[in-house]
């Protein structure tokens, strides 16, 4: 009976200690992929700054309300544009800044078969 | 003429980047958002400054008439410089000023305003700051023109005279 008893407050304990721990984990991961918008060249994650601090109060409160982490960044670039965030959208303006590599990338590829064949 | 040719690319593309970074030098590199955008007041619900009871945004905001939110702290030197500016902005009866007490704590805002005069009708306490996030608010001092529940100009940092005859142009 008794070892039941334990049994089951540690199963509530470490079940509840989970929950918590994912709540973290998620909290933490938003504000790494935020920028601190007045500290330069810092994530709100890594910041201490009142803005950050108050940031990161904002997305524990979101989370516990049950938003998930896209509502989060969604409601974050409403209020603070779309800088706040460090993985820019795909969108008009940003066309150039994803597709670049994938040319470059191409272009590298298509020099080297070339050569490769002209040496055949 | 192709050893001629990949120097003159490699000179072009040399170029192209001393000029896109010598740009890049001049920019500034503070982000300054959109301060135009007009958005609706985020609705919220804080302790009163003072005494406990709790203030309902709606209850503060009503329409036809322009409010001057201001988010202030104590510990903030800028607000300072901008209380002369607040104080002749209260001489305006067409606007109503809200204060937003920034993470502070009682007995230093109280003897703050005490010093320097109460230019707000209404003063609430953001404890946490939570509530200045739900006004896209970067920090202290910040603030905001209401007309009709909505935000209809922001101002990042102290006000100055240019600022307060702005304000008094719109409210006109």
């Amino acid at each position: 009976m008794r070892s039941i008893h334990i049994f089951l407050i540690l199963s509530i304990i470490l079940s509840f200690n989970f929950l918590k721990a994912d709540e973290i984990k998620t909290e933490n991961k938003i504000a790494k992929n935020l920028r601190c918008l007045i500290c330069q060249g810092q994530s709100v994650y890594d910041s201490d700054s009142e803005f950050a601090v108050s940031l990161k109060l904002v997305i524990k409160n979101k989370i516990k309300e049950g938003l998930s982490e896209e509502e989060i960044y969604s409601f974050l670039k409403i209020k603070y544009g779309e800088w706040i965030l460090y993985d820019p959208v795909f969108n008009r303006n940003t066309y150039f800044l994803w597709l670049l590599p994938i040319l470059i990338f191409l272009a590298g590829g298509a020099i080297i078969i070339k050569r490769f064949y002209n040496k055949k | 003429m192709k050893s001629k040719f990949i120097p003159l690319i490699l000179i072009i593309i040399f170029l192209i980047t001393f000029v896109i970074f010598f740009k890049g030098l001049k920019n500034s590199n503070i982000y300054i958002p959109d301060t135009n955008l007009k958005k609706e007041v985020p609705p919220f619900e804080l302790k009163s400054f003072g005494n406990d009871s709790i203030v309902i945004s709606e209850k503060i905001f009503k329409d036809n008439d322009y409010y001057f939110m201001n988010i202030w702290a104590s510990w903030c030197v800028p607000c300072k410089e901008e209380h002369e500016f607040l104080m002749e902005l209260k001489k305006d009866d067409r606007v109503q000023l809200i204060g937003f007490n920034y993470k502070d704590n009682f007995k230093n805002a109280s003897s703050f305003l005490k010093d320097l005069g109460n230019p707000y009708n209404i003063i609430v306490s953001d404890k946490d700051g939570t509530a200045s996030i739900e006004w896209g608010a970067y920090g202290v001092p910040e603030s905001f023109l209401v007309f009709q529940n909505e935000i209809i100009k922001r101002f990042i940092g102290p006000i100055n005279n240019e600022d307060l005859l702005e304000i008094q142009k719109i409210i006109r």
